[in-house]
């Protein structure tokens, strides 16, 4: 984080008397933020009313760490990181042949997905797999999931979509209600809910067509709401924010079951021991070949004329329209077809939590969907999977740190602090790396010889 | 009709609100043409930064005239959010000013979430009450108009007039316009075009503390979570006006009070939010650049 407080007045002071300097500002500006929202903690006493709490030991340990940082960051690692940087540009420039990992790091990443549940079966047995399976595993493939079919919409056409996750909704409800209302087998309805969410796509598409930009986002924003509204207030049907519960579950495809009351009952069939565990594997693969259904769906749409069209959209509309493009199937096809994605998601997560309710589907996850996009390279898959892997993964796991309550005392909770430490990781990557993980582009149309386009020569449609 | 003029009444105070912070967003995106996505947040701030010199006054002295009350409440919460703006925006803003589109916007969530998570954790999850500030209401001809009202109207209109002159009539705002206009050519002319945007972050969250500080007055409770829906109301108010133009952010924000006044007394409250929202598609596909919005040349 490069807040350069200092002007070129100071080219003559040494680094370390400059890092001095900053130090000092940073903490005066530290002290001024955090006085009153860490100095003082407002809490109810018997009577309700709101007293101050005075923690002035606190906020004199984060003043402090916050002026050492400063003082270390400016002194040693601003001047680290110069030297390598002049090292090497002053080394000959040699490009380096990508290494075994990076050239087949698709095929690495899909076998070691394929594998996972197995090494954790094998490393924690059938109870002890199902945190990791489930919590991390399911949860993170979802968001890759949603991610990857975001990615057609603002990747791959460049439709700034803030509302992703009202076509989540949309598949989620579409399951529960028909599901738990008429019976039908999950089978049945993953299509019934992509094409439900597809349709939602259409819907919205056709208004916000001619909008471009940040108007376009703050339509789907408004959409997106205006969906978790509806959820909320249309009680006779979607029960409100108490939500639907007793989602039935996926069946293995109609041969056998997961309740263990069914006479179908896997461990029934096979003759092998009860376990919750069975259930978490099966939708552990299920999603993962929804994921890899995403993926190969949209590889193979880049090939054809429709995919083209949308990157063609999102370098030039103009330019495209002039070569006669119809920008408006165009862009109807990219919302609907990143919808379905997002509508095969909900369901999914339906029928693996069992239970939907509004609160699943507020502006946050369109939030962080989003970043995932961004944070991983828009228009690379592999980018979109390491950023969900890390920023899901990475909050999945503050979870799982109870040694931190032998360190700050029992009173610390690493959980509360998880999202705080999203969103200064989102900004902390994107000042990073501001192209996301993987920052080039893989041509679909090439003349003799496939080259890398670096991001910075292309562009970011603008609606 | 004094049903009607009593909505009337209370879609003024609410839309006054809104107004004061879609000037932020507005201004922002004027200047450097990014969604401050963090700008409901700095509200939320405002106003947990006035709860705090509240509590703080109440346990310093005995009693103090509600008047001095709320200035010295309005005045650190100024002084504070803008802090926390300005910081934000050297922080995480200006590196990337120059890089890809959605580079700030991501960031703009980040520190939103980071923000709203913050006090969660240094001030606890819960609602924060407090006594009402102001109490009186005058009735006229059956309409009840409360003295919180009143000042909500009276401070907004003295800001605006502040405001205006600031923009229109002083240095600095010709420097502001001129940024909106041609950043580079400014800086050719001499701006100093990163203390100009310094400068507007700073002026949008003041009015931002301002809203928020009116804000707990009005309703006397504050949490955490409470920046999300204003500041999209106040963003969709800054949107429904015309983004980037001041007097829009304005109009867009009484719009968006009524309209959310007027559907709560005569429809269903529940869909308050929904109708809102509508009404900012509607218009968009009608007048895709808002109402005052300056429409969008498109130069190949």
């Amino acid at each position: 984080m490069a807040a350069t407080v200092s002007s070129e007045r100071d080219d003559v002071a040494t680094p370390v008397q400059r890092a001095f300097r900053e130090a000092l500002y940073a903490g005066a500006i530290s002290l001024g933020l955090f006085v009153l929202f860490i100095g003082l903690r407002t809490d109810q006493n018997i009577s309700n009313e709101l007293i101050l709490v005075k923690r002035w030991g606190l906020l004199a340990i984060v003043v402090g760490a916050v002026t050492v940082g400063r003082f270390l960051y400016v002194a040693y690692a601003v001047p680290a990181m110069e030297r390598r940087k002049a090292e090497k540009a002053g080394a000959p420039a040699i490009v380096a042949e990508p290494g075994f990992v990076r050239r087949n790091f698709n095929k690495i990443g899909a076998t070691l997905l394929i594998l996972y549940p197995i090494a954790m079966v094998l490393a924690f047995g059938f109870q002890g797999s199902l945190k990791w399976v489930d919590n991390f595993g399911i949860q993170i493939l979802i968001y890759v999931m949603l991610a990857w079919g975001l990615n057609i919409v603002v990747g791959l056409a460049g439709l700034l979509d803030l509302g992703y996750v009202a076509f989540y909704a949309v598949g989620a409800y579409a399951y529960a209600l028909l599901g738990t209302h008429f019976g039908l087998s999950f089978w049945i309805l993953l299509p019934a809910a992509g094409a439900m969410a597809a349709f939602w796509g259409v819907l919205l598409g056709f208004p916000v067509l001619r909008l471009r930009g940040d108007y376009l986002a703050i339509v789907t924003l408004a959409f997106g709401e205006i969906i978790r509204l509806v959820l909320i207030n249309w009680r006779e049907v979607t029960n409100g924010s108490a939500g639907i519960s007793g989602i039935p579950k996926v069946s293995f495809f109609g041969l056998m079951s997961f309740n263990v009351s069914d006479p179908n009952y896997i461990a029934k069939v096979l003759h092998i021991a009860q376990s919750g565990a069975y259930y978490k594997i099966f939708l552990y693969y299920l999603i993962l070949a929804l994921c890899f259904l995403t993926a190969f769906v949209t590889i193979r749409l880049r090939r054809l004329p429709v995919g083209r069209a949308w990157e063609a959209l999102r370098e030039d509309e103009i330019a495209c329209r002039s070569l006669g493009i119809n920008t408006t199937t165009t862009k109807l096809t990219a919302f609907a077809t990143g919808a379905m994605f997002g509508g095969f998601a909900g369901s999914f997560f339906a029928a693996r939590q069992g239970f939907v309710s509004p609160e699943s589907f507020v502006f946050l996850e369109s939030a962080i969907i989003l970043a995932i996009v961004v944070l991983g390279g828009m228009g690379s898959l592999g980018g979109i999977a390491v950023a969900a892997l890390v920023m899901i993964g990475g909050t999945e796991i503050l979870r799982e740190l109870d040694f931190l309550k032998a360190v700050f005392g029992p009173d610390f909770t690493p959980e509360l602090y998880r999202m705080l430490l999203f969103g200064m990781a989102m900004v902390i990557v994107m000042l990073w790396k501001p192209r996301g993980f993987v920052g080039s582009r893989e041509p679909t149309a090439f003349l003799k010889e496939r080259r890398a386009v670096s991001a910075s020569f292309t562009k970011e449609g603008h609606g | 009709m004094q049903y009607f003029v009593q909505q009337l009444i209370n879609g003024l105070t609410l839309g006054s609100i809104y107004g004061l912070i879609a000037i932020g967003y507005t201004m922002v995106y004027g200047i450097i043409g990014m969604i401050n996505f963090a700008h409901g947040d700095i509200f939320m701030i405002g106003a947990f930064t006035a709860l705090i010199v509240f509590l703080i006054l109440g346990a310093l002295f005995y009693s103090v005239p509600v008047v001095v009350a709320l200035l010295i409440m309005m005045i650190v919460a100024m002084l504070l959010t803008s802090l926390y703006n300005w910081t934000i925006e050297k922080v995480a803003y200006r590196p990337l000013r120059g890089s890809f589109r959605l580079a700030p916007l991501i960031t703009a969530i980040g520190m939103s979430i980071a923000l709203s998570n913050f006090v969660q954790v240094t001030q606890g999850p819960r609602n924060k009450p407090i006594p009402p500030l102001v109490s009186q209401v005058y009735t006229i001809d059956g309409i009840s108009i409360s003295l919180k009202q009143i000042i909500i109207v009276i401070v907004t209109i003295a800001l605006l007039a502040i405001f205006w002159y600031l923009v229109n009539r002083t240095a600095l705002g010709r420097a502001q316009r001129a940024c909106e206009q041609d950043r580079k050519m400014a800086a050719l002319l001499g701006i100093d075009v990163d203390r100009t945007i310094s400068i507007t972050f700073i002026m949008g969250a003041a009015l931002a503390a301002v809203a928020g500080t009116l804000f707990l007055m009005y309703y006397g409770v504050v949490v955490f979570s409470d920046g999300f829906v204003p500041g999209v109301k106040a963003f969709t108010a800054a949107v429904l006006g015309g983004i980037g133009s001041l007097p829009g952010a304005v109009l867009g924000g009484l719009l968006i009070g009524f309209i959310e006044s007027m559907w709560s007394a005569y429809f269903s409250i529940d869909y308050k939010d929904v109708a809102a929202f509508s009404i900012l598609a509607i218009v968009l596909i009608f007048l895709p650049s808002g109402i005052l919005g300056r429409p969008e040349v498109e130069k190949v």
